[in-house]
């Protein structure tokens, strides 16, 4: 009997792969819902086999009408034969997203079939050393933004004592934690939003194989709010791991102990910058921590903690499964391994794509995501989210790596990119950078706080045509103050699409 | 996390019996707490800033800091069906302020509409930034938005639902 595969993904169901689903099982037909493959312009694409582990082929933009008309066959228009054949998809090279939109995302079963299970089973076979060596020598970075090296941070952390939690007696049980920043709220990204969704398994045995690593004992994922759909189903597979025995008192049988717990973020963008991270998982308000001391010795609850994104953590399985060698063989200078790029704005194939370090933008906007959704000429692409710089059409040929984007004063920040066609206004996007910042500052540093607010009016000036001259060195000169004098990147780094916009599209400010 | 058009009565004993619960099984409960009674009552009314502090062994200026500080958390309940459109870049990139200008107009030609959805509160990033114009309805998402498709959204949820009274009680 036929198995028909649907998304279950947030994306997905945003344009009607609920109602598909419920289509198919209307039918009396059997469904599997999966993660999203990627694709995600084809969305609601639902794909069939013959039985759960056969082949697959998918049809594009399914609608509960092309259901109810039978069109589901090869003559359908909308007919994508295998999906895995897709050039997309043969193109990239998945690490990380190797199992998403592949299995339910929440059976444990499906999950060892693919793989899952095998990077902890060989970390548990070695010592804590040699699996923070094999981090080490991997090459990983960190997928936040600021792309700070895995093992290292991962060392610092298995160098320290474990700690009471703040607060309590120094007889108290000691900690470390591994806490897993799922607060992914730049726009343009939302490849660990689907990873969560898609294979949360990953990121939970990511988090087991750091936690044996350093010796921590408890692990925390701080999930942003906006994410409901992600709530959900890594409360599901948390509870799931621990039946399992992949997650609790002894990991797979082992006399190694973690456990996980989720808490949600309540709607603030500063809270992904990590010490404010801390702070709010601590239960107050997200003011960023001066450092030192470094959250890796004092980090949540005052206990030594590692934090790491989403994707930093769910590349380690696939590192200890595969190897070490073969991770660190991908890459450029030391960009190593893959990076999960999400295709986002006004482009017509938008999605994932994972590829190794090296890639260039052009190659990604323009073979990958088929270039504008409108069709009209591409007019920047922001890269790195709000905080990201936008780069002009000119410049989309430079390799998306960390030392390389670093020379063009660009970042890759989470590996978003947000496309814009030719009716883009940039002195538009300058200003919203600003009034962005001036919303989500957390307020504990003057040039984030202040900065941001007299960056709006100076912009608005400078549009309005007073003085333009003096108000762009006004401008530059702000920019260079939030740059210089901010305590985190909030503040930091909401100069880069301004300064970019201004530098490269001086016309719209006229 | 979602919002649902009918909350229950404020009851300081009944919350008092849910946020004991919190306080006993985390570390770092203040957050959590607000959360709790907003998901249950839609909302945090004032008598819980009290309550809060007095459990979690902090101070009510500690409680109303926390309370003002997250988007999230509100201290009036909700609209019935609350309507939030993305207001960040990757939507802007695909008509996202046009949309925000056409729903806003909407709500002001439609005044059942608008009592309804609640004023515009733009959220920065839905996640779905591939299927732009992003936007919520009643907790659901809905990519590729236009005003037809979140009009459609509303009144389907308004029909199982029963009615546009819920909410503000």
């Amino acid at each position: 009997m036929t198995v028909w595969f649907v998304p279950k993904d947030a994306a997905a169901k945003s344009v009607g792969a609920d109602e598909v689903a419920a289509a198919l099982l209307a039918r009396g037909d059997e469904v599997v819902r999966t993660g999203s493959r990627g694709l995600l312009w084809l969305e609601p694409l639902v794909e069939s086999a013959e039985d759960r582990q056969g082949s697959r082929i998918g049809w594009a933009n399914v609608t509960v009408d092309d259901i109810a008309a039978g069109l589901l066959d090869e003559r359908h228009s909308a007919y994508l034969g295998d999906v895995a054949a897709m050039e997309f998809l043969t193109r990239q090279q998945r690490w990380i997203y190797e199992r998403v939109g592949i299995i339910d995302p929440v059976d444990p079963a499906d999950y060892e079939r693919h793989g899952g299970l095998q990077g902890l089973r060989a970390a548990l076979e070695r010592s804590p050393a040699e699996v923070l060596d094999a981090v080490k020598e991997s090459g990983l970075r960190g997928r936040g933004g600021a792309g700070f090296p895995a093992g290292i941070k991962w060392q610092t952390v298995a160098d320290q004592a474990p700690e009471p939690l703040r607060g309590q007696s120094a007889r108290s049980s000691r900690h470390k934690y591994i806490c897993v920043n799922a607060d992914e709220g730049d726009s343009g990204t939302f490849a660990d939003r689907m990873l969560m969704e898609g294979d949360p398994f990953s990121l939970l045995e990511g988090m087991a194989i750091a936690a044996y690593a350093v010796g921590a004992d408890r692990g925390m994922i701080y999930l942003r709010s906006e994410y409901p759909d992600a709530w959900e189903t890594l409360g599901t597979a948390v509870r799931v791991a621990r039946e399992q025995g992949w997650l609790g008192q002894s990991i797979l049988g082992s006399d190694f102990g973690f456990d996980v717990e989720v808490r949600l973020g309540a709607g603030s963008y500063v809270c992904g910058e990590e010490t404010a991270m801390l702070e709010s998982l601590e239960g107050r308000r997200g003011m960023v921590r001066a450092k030192p001391p470094l959250p890796a010795i004092k980090g949540l609850f005052g206990v030594p903690t590692v934090i790491n994104n989403v994707l930093t953590i769910a590349s380690v399985p696939a590192i200890m499964a595969r190897g070490a060698d073969a991770y660190a063989a991908l890459g450029s200078e030391r960009s190593r391994g893959t990076q999960v790029f999400q295709l986002a704005g006004n482009i017509a194939r938008g999605g994932i794509v994972e590829m190794a370090f090296g890639v260039s933008a052009r190659e990604l906007v323009e073979d990958f995501g088929g270039g504008t959704l409108s069709g009209r000429p591409l007019k920047a692409v922001q890269l790195g989210g709000p905080l990201g710089a936008y780069l002009p059409a000119d410049h989309l040929d430079v390799p998306m790596a960390y030392e390389a984007l670093a020379e063009v004063g660009a970042m890759l920040g989470h590996g978003g990119l947000v496309v814009f066609d030719d009716s883009v206004d940039m002195a538009e996007q300058a200003r919203f950078a600003m009034a962005f910042c001036a919303e989500e500052s957390c307020g504990k540093c003057t040039p984030c706080r202040i900065g941001a607010v007299r960056g709006v009016e100076v912009i608005d000036r400078l549009r309005g045509g007073d003085d333009a001259e003096a108000q762009t060195l006004l401008l530059r000169d702000l920019c260079d103050v939030m740059k210089q004098g901010s305590l985190c990147a909030m503040g930091g780094l909401t100069p880069n699409p301004v300064l970019s916009a201004l530098d490269h599209f001086a016309e719209d400010f006229r | 996390m979602t919002s649902r058009s009918a909350y229950p009565q404020w009851n300081e004993q009944e919350a008092q019996a849910y946020l004991e619960a919190v306080v006993r099984e985390h570390d770092g409960p203040v957050l959590l707490c607000l959360q709790a009674l907003q998901e249950v009552y839609g909302h945090v009314p004032p008598p819980a800033v009290a309550l809060v502090a007095t459990l979690c062994n902090v101070s009510r200026a500690d409680v109303t800091g926390v309370l003002s500080f997250y988007a999230d958390l509100r201290t009036e309940p909700p609209p019935a069906i609350p309507v939030r459109l993305c207001a960040a870049e990757a939507c802007q990139a695909v008509g996202g302020r046009a949309l925000a200008a056409a729903w806003q107009q909407t709500c002001r030609d439609d005044q059942q509409l608008a009592q309804d959805t609640g004023v515009d509160e733009p959220i920065f990033c839905l996640g779905n930034c591939a299927l732009g114009p992003a936007a919520l309805v009643d907790g659901q998402l809905v990519g590729r938005a236009t005003v037809a498709t979140l009009r459609a959204r509303v009144t389907r949820t308004r029909e199982a639902t029963g009615g546009s009274d819920g909410g503000a009680k």
